[in-house]
């Protein structure tokens, strides 16, 4: 089962309303390469993946959530104290139609979460090729998302988990390693 | 929503303890995200390096820092943890603000 810890892995802090800002970062809430796709496409795999790298899909899918609710944070911080002529000036109008300020499972343009950003090929190493792509697009999507503010709390949250991404594709680089290491051993013997 | 709240006491949590106000709230929570951090960053090297004895005796001995921190936080702060990880006072403390993203 799953815990949940009442609190932010890394602080969220934000200097200023800025909704055109959130929307922007709704491509890391609800988008392709987003946290939710991270969470759930690893958490997925996992069922049918070798023993040996069940361990590390369970555990960077399960930070892939605390970097949800940081995003969440962000959005909802960004948002809480903006009226509707702002939201609306900010490209937010068709969510607020939707959604009022209630938070939603897009991406950036507006487009519904869909299962089909994610795959399970039950091939191992076709599933953590996958998994490093994805974190590579994180990574250059969190860059991008830095390289639009100014905020410089909102830059120092987006930093740590443009690292984060850096460190899970490393780690799932290794999990390659070891199934090929894996694979060379029993065609020793 | 204020009808539907049946308990009268609002304040949030850090509020209940004498010691605590908002800012010591932040900066000891600032401390657990720290150490949590390293806990996390071992945890994941530890999935693809099992055989790194140094690395395992430094995840336990920062593991039994963090629950003696954790314990320290939950007296002053109130629960980090629902379904009996944490202990709580009366009124039930989990449901009391501040929430995470509230902070």
């Amino acid at each position: 089962m799953w815990l949940y810890e009442k609190k932010l892995q890394y602080p969220v802090k934000v200097s200023k309303c800025d909704p055109k800002m959130a929307k922007f970062l709704m491509e890391q809430y609800g988008g392709a390469d987003g946290e939710l796709s991270a969470a759930l496409r690893y958490l997925n795999q996992r069922y049918t993946i070798p023993d040996r790298v069940i361990g590390l899909l369970t555990d960077i899918g399960t930070e892939e959530f605390a970097h949800l609710e940081m995003i969440a944070t962000m959005i909802y911080k960004l948002t809480k104290d903006s009226d509707v002529e702002q939201l609306k000036a900010a490209g937010l109008g068709a969510h607020y139609a939707a959604h009022d300020k209630a938070l939603f499972y897009s991406n950036a343009a507006g487009s519904p979460w869909t299962a089909t950003y994610i795959q399970a090929k039950g091939d191992p190493i076709a599933d953590l090729y996958e998994d490093i792509a994805a974190e590579e697009k994180a990574r250059a999507t969190y860059q991008w998302l830095i390289d639009m503010t100014d905020d410089v709390d909102l830059i120092d949250s987006l930093t740590f988990l443009r690292e984060r991404e850096i460190i899970h594709s490393q780690r799932f680089r290794e999990a390659v390693d070891i199934l090929k290491a894996d694979q060379q051993t029993k065609k020793i013997f | 929503m204020d009808e539907y709240q049946l308990q009268e006491d609002r304040s949030p949590s850090y509020a209940q303890h004498a010691a605590a106000d908002f800012e010591t709230y932040v900066k000891e929570l600032e401390q657990l995200q720290k150490i949590d951090f390293v806990l996390v960053e071992l945890t994941l090297y530890l999935d693809t390096h099992p055989t790194d004895m140094q690395a395992i005796q430094q995840y336990n001995q920062l593991a039994q820092k963090r629950r003696v921190m954790a314990e320290a936080f939950e007296l002053k702060f109130g629960p980090l943890m629902s379904f009996g990880h944490s202990f709580s006072r009366y009124p039930w403390q989990w449901v009391q603000t501040p929430w995470p993203w509230q902070v």
